[in-house]
């Protein structure tokens, strides 16, 4: 288990890369040195009518600078608020959180999907850096790409646009599909339907696939039992049928949950 | 070296460093301090022990723990509401077996009061090293048929009366704040024979998610908590406080020291930090040093010259 750091962090550099969504750099003092690919943050308001921290997940973590990047869309109050800070402005974050990706699940000669939809792309980056193997990189899109450049660096990008604009017409598994992809590890992150549709995909074929969930978060450390998920089996933790994303994810082999 | 020593004593002196007791009582248990956790908000304590040094807390107060593991709510357990939040997490827990195997042995590697708050039966227990048992009577499924029986003074004095037969450690009831007149429920709990109270749980409230158009929360409806409703649980602690003369643990909405003493001046002997929590995970730290402060600042040798001086 990894420690995790409450820190004041320094915005190095902040800037919008697409309709509503905003790409910031962050000086840590130890939470980048410590983060591993597929973690996430909890990013804190200033406002005290917005208590609850915002989880946004780890795009890239320089563990030799320090620097931490996350991406991001404006989906409420919070990361509205989180927009309009500059570069020298100070955030509050907590982390790095969850377990992360498994990148001991590949090796030389192995291929793996690295499957993001929407604004589940940013964990992406920093897991096509580390990853070993063949990296297969599946983005779906509404229509407007990000991270794309990013991505190209560490594996061959297939692209899925809603609207055709770009790539196949369609989601992620009608990429997969129209290039006769396959892959030995799924690694992916993105909205419920398109987990859901992995994994029923993944199951199918018999494909082991690490899905990354979301859920609402009070703590962020699992002490609240807020963020949970059904698994199949009786976790060991809460003696019941749910494991806490926060926690035990927000990354878990498909054939363990529900989504 | 030793001038800088000495001219730091001086200073000290000067800006009026005193020698200051926090220490309370709660039915006999003495606390080293009056600042605990809220229930549900800490879990047994194990999460936050990476933030917070648990021997620095008067005590941990654990989540709602009952005689079998239960699943809780389906989610969204949560919304966020302007100045605090609504949950309904529908009392998960591990069961009690579990719980006593654990996360009291974890506990006790801590010089802190262990209150283990219960919604089932208190004699499971009776020999484990549990210094308070407070009992959860504002959940709705204490009992099979589910009144809510947190909210009717007779049921509250049965109740506690049948706990008190039972348990071996000194009870605390945790009482409702849906209620009309909770000085009603308080004074049903002391004739049942409560050793203390504890107040306030959550206040019943809904949210709606206008672009969805459904509740925010699965459960449609949820306890909200947090810097919200303070004002509130500072008036029915005063209130509880006039009426009875059990010592008070005071909670609602508790963020920083000030709120802790607003508890303590009407009439709480001790305060839970629960929702502030998980806005700063190191709440509970900065209202110990916070009252420290306070004490120094006025004067303040005893804590106990606090309680309830606000008439
Ligand atoms: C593990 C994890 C990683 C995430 N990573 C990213 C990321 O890299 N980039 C990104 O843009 N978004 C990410 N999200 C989603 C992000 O947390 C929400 O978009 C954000 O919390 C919205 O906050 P808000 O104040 O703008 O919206 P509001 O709707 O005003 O938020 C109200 C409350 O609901 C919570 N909430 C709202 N939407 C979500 C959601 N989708 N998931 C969890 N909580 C939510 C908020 O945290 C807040 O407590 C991630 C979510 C999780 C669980
Ligand atoms: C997520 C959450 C879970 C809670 N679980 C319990 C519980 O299991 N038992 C209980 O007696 N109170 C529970 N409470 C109520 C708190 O202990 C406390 O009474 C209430 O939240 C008010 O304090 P606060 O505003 O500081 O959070 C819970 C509160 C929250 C926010
Ligand atoms: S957010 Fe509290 S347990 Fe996950």
């Amino acid at each position: 288990m990894s420690e995790k750091y409450k820190e004041t962090a320094q915005i190095i550099k902040q800037e919008k890369i697409g309709t509503g969504i905003y790409s910031m750099w962050l000086q840590t003092q130890k939470i980048a040195g410590a983060a591993r690919p597929g973690q996430f943050i909890s990013v804190y308001s200033k406002d005290g009518s917005r208590l609850l921290p915002r989880p946004i997940s780890i795009c890239e973590a320089n563990a030799e600078n320090g620097q931490l990047r996350i991406v991001y869309r404006v989906a409420g109050k919070g990361t509205e608020e989180f927009s309009r800070y500059e570069q020298d402005d100070a955030l509050d974050i907590l982390g790095p959180l969850g377990n992360g990706f498994p990148l001991e699940r590949m090796e030389e000669g192995k291929k793996a999907f690295l499957i993001g939809g929407g604004i589940g792309i940013p964990p992406m980056v920093q897991l096509s850096r580390e990853l070993k193997g063949e990296k297969q990189i599946v983005l779906g899109y509404r229509d407007e790409l990000f991270l794309t450049e990013d991505l190209k660096r560490s594996g061959t990008v297939f692209i899925a646009t809603e609207d055709g604009s770009c790539g196949t017409r369609g989601n992620v598994l009608d990429a997969i599909r129209e290039h006769a992809l396959t892959a030995d590890v799924i690694y992916a992150c993105g909205p419920t339907p398109m987990l859901r549709a992995l994994k029923a995909w993944a199951e199918e074929k018999q494909i082991e696939c690490w899905l990354s969930m979301e859920e609402k978060m009070a703590c962020g450390i699992g002490a609240c039992l807020a963020c949970v998920c059904r698994s199949k089996e009786v976790d060991e933790h809460s003696q019941v049928k749910n494991k806490r994303v926060c926690k035990e994810g927000p990354v878990f082999l498909s054939t363990e949950i529900e989504v | 070296m030793m001038l800088n020593g000495e001219s730091k004593m001086q200073t000290r002196k000067a800006s009026g460093y005193m020698e200051i007791s926090t220490k309370v009582t709660i039915a006999g248990v003495e606390l080293k301090n009056p600042v605990m956790t809220a229930s549900g908000t800490f879990g047994s304590g194990m999460e936050y022990s990476e933030f917070v040094d648990l021997n620095r807390l008067g005590a941990v107060v654990t989540k709602g723990v009952a005689n079998v593991p239960w699943p809780g709510n389906p989610t969204p357990r949560i919304a966020e509401t302007c100045g605090g939040m609504m949950n309904a997490i529908g009392l998960q827990n591990p069961g009690i077996d579990t719980f006593v195997r654990r996360d009291l042995p974890f506990l006790q590697n801590y010089d802190t009061k262990v209150i283990v708050n219960v919604c089932g039966k208190v004699e499971r227990l009776a020999e484990e090293p549990v210094d308070l048992l407070e009992i959860n009577i504002s959940c709705p499924n204490v009992k099979e048929g589910g009144i809510a029986f947190g909210q009717n003074p007779k049921a509250v004095e049965t109740i506690t009366a049948e706990i008190k037969k039972r348990a071996k450690q000194p009870v605390i009831m945790k009482l409702s704040p849906n209620v009309t007149d909770i000085t009603e429920t308080a004074r049903a709990a002391e004739a049942g024979g409560a050793d203390a109270l504890s107040l306030i749980n959550t206040l019943t409230g809904m949210k709606i998610d206008v672009h969805r158009r459904t509740f925010a929360l699965a459960n449609k409806t949820g306890g909200v908590s947090g810097p919200a409703i303070k004002p509130i649980a500072v008036r029915m602690v005063y209130q509880t406080a006039q009426a009875v003369s059990l010592p008070i643990i005071g909670m609602g909405g508790i963020a920083c020291a000030q709120d802790a003493l607003e508890f303590i001046l009407a009439g709480a002997t001790a305060v839970s930090v629960g929702t502030a929590n998980f806005h700063n995970p190191m709440t509970t730290l900065e209202v110990i040093e916070g009252i420290e402060d306070y004490m120094r600042r006025y004067q303040v040798s005893d804590i106990r010259e606090l309680i309830g001086c606000v008439k």
